[in-house]
């Protein structure tokens, strides 16, 4: 036991080393490495970390998916764990990419933000994954607030292919995709993007796994709870 | 170099760290605080065994 927590200590220390390497990689080529863009200026620089966390929240919403479809299937607390621990990571990232989206939209469209299809979208995606913790507060029963929440996460990740193909599907003011169609952007600029999505997808998989052991620290608290009054319960008879 | 709107880019750059850092510092919290629960409900149990 003593073995085990020592080598997740161990392999918690050397992921967060590798992270941390990638983030100041990252940092480095969108602020300093890439070229400033000629129409935006340095305000572009926004743009990096905006697009990276918009699609760590989407990858982390897939996460939550599979833990509900895991959870439905198999019955296993740790599916429920997974998911509950993917939904905070993922509004994490929703909440960056809607402020620092927010921050970018001001000066370069002149208003804080315009309804549409994107922009909407990913809002409607964080209400509703805002919903997923609030429901399982009340629910008491462990098994029933599980079911109750993979049922929820499944219906909530209908929105996510809708934020994703929005900018397909309708006529928005969000810019076009420019990551899957080379020639789109510029070299470097491309390389510093693929940078930051690279140090922000192992960002939000380090910090899924650290909530994913929070939540099994719960899980072990409340069973040695049950013990423990069951041992009292015992001592009194 | 052009740095118009610098200010915006410190401030989204702000946002995105502080908030990335204060989530993980409070999951490590919360973290080593259940920890310690679980050994002092592990204690618990033992002492209980014991008597």
């Amino acid at each position: 036991m003593a073995g085990e927590r020592k080598a997740s200590i161990a392999a918690q220390a050397i992921s967060s080393i590798v992270v941390s390497l990638l983030i100041g990689a990252a940092i480095y080529g969108a602020l300093i490495w890439a070229p400033l863009e000629r129409t935006m200026g340095f305000l572009q620089r926004i743009f990096y970390f905006h697009v990276a966390c918009a699609n760590a929240a989407l990858f982390a919403y897939c996460i939550v998916f599979v833990g509900n479809m895991g959870y439905l299937l198999r019955r296993k607390p740790e599916w429920d764990w997974l998911a509950t621990a993917g939904v905070e990571v993922g509004l994490i990232f929703t909440t960056i990419a809607l402020v620092t989206g927010s921050i970018w939209a001001k000066p370069a469209w002149g208003v804080w933000w315009v309804w549409d299809a994107r922009t909407t979208s990913t809002l409607a995606l964080w209400l509703l994954y805002i919903v997923y913790p609030l429901l399982r507060g009340l629910v008491d029963n462990p098994e029933r607030r599980a079911v109750i929440s993979a049922v929820f996460g499944a219906f909530a990740f209908l929105d996510v292919p809708l934020v994703y193909f929005s900018i397909w599907w309708w006529r928005t003011q969000h810019p076009p995709p420019i990551v899957f169609k080379t020639g789109k952007l510029d070299g470097e600029m491309y390389k510093a993007l693929l940078m930051s999505f690279i140090a922000l997808a192992a960002m939000m998989v380090m910090m899924i796994w650290r909530r994913y052991e929070l939540e099994g620290l719960r899980h072990a608290v409340e069973e040695l709870k049950i013990e423990t009054e069951y041992q009292n319960d015992g001592g009194a008879k | 170099m052009n740095l118009n709107h610098f200010g915006s880019v410190v401030a989204a750059y702000m946002f995105i760290w502080g908030i990335l850092m204060v989530y993980q510092f409070t999951v490590s919290r919360r973290v080593s605080n259940l920890r310690q629960e679980v050994e002092r409900l592990k204690e618990t149990l033992d002492r209980g065994k014991r008597n």
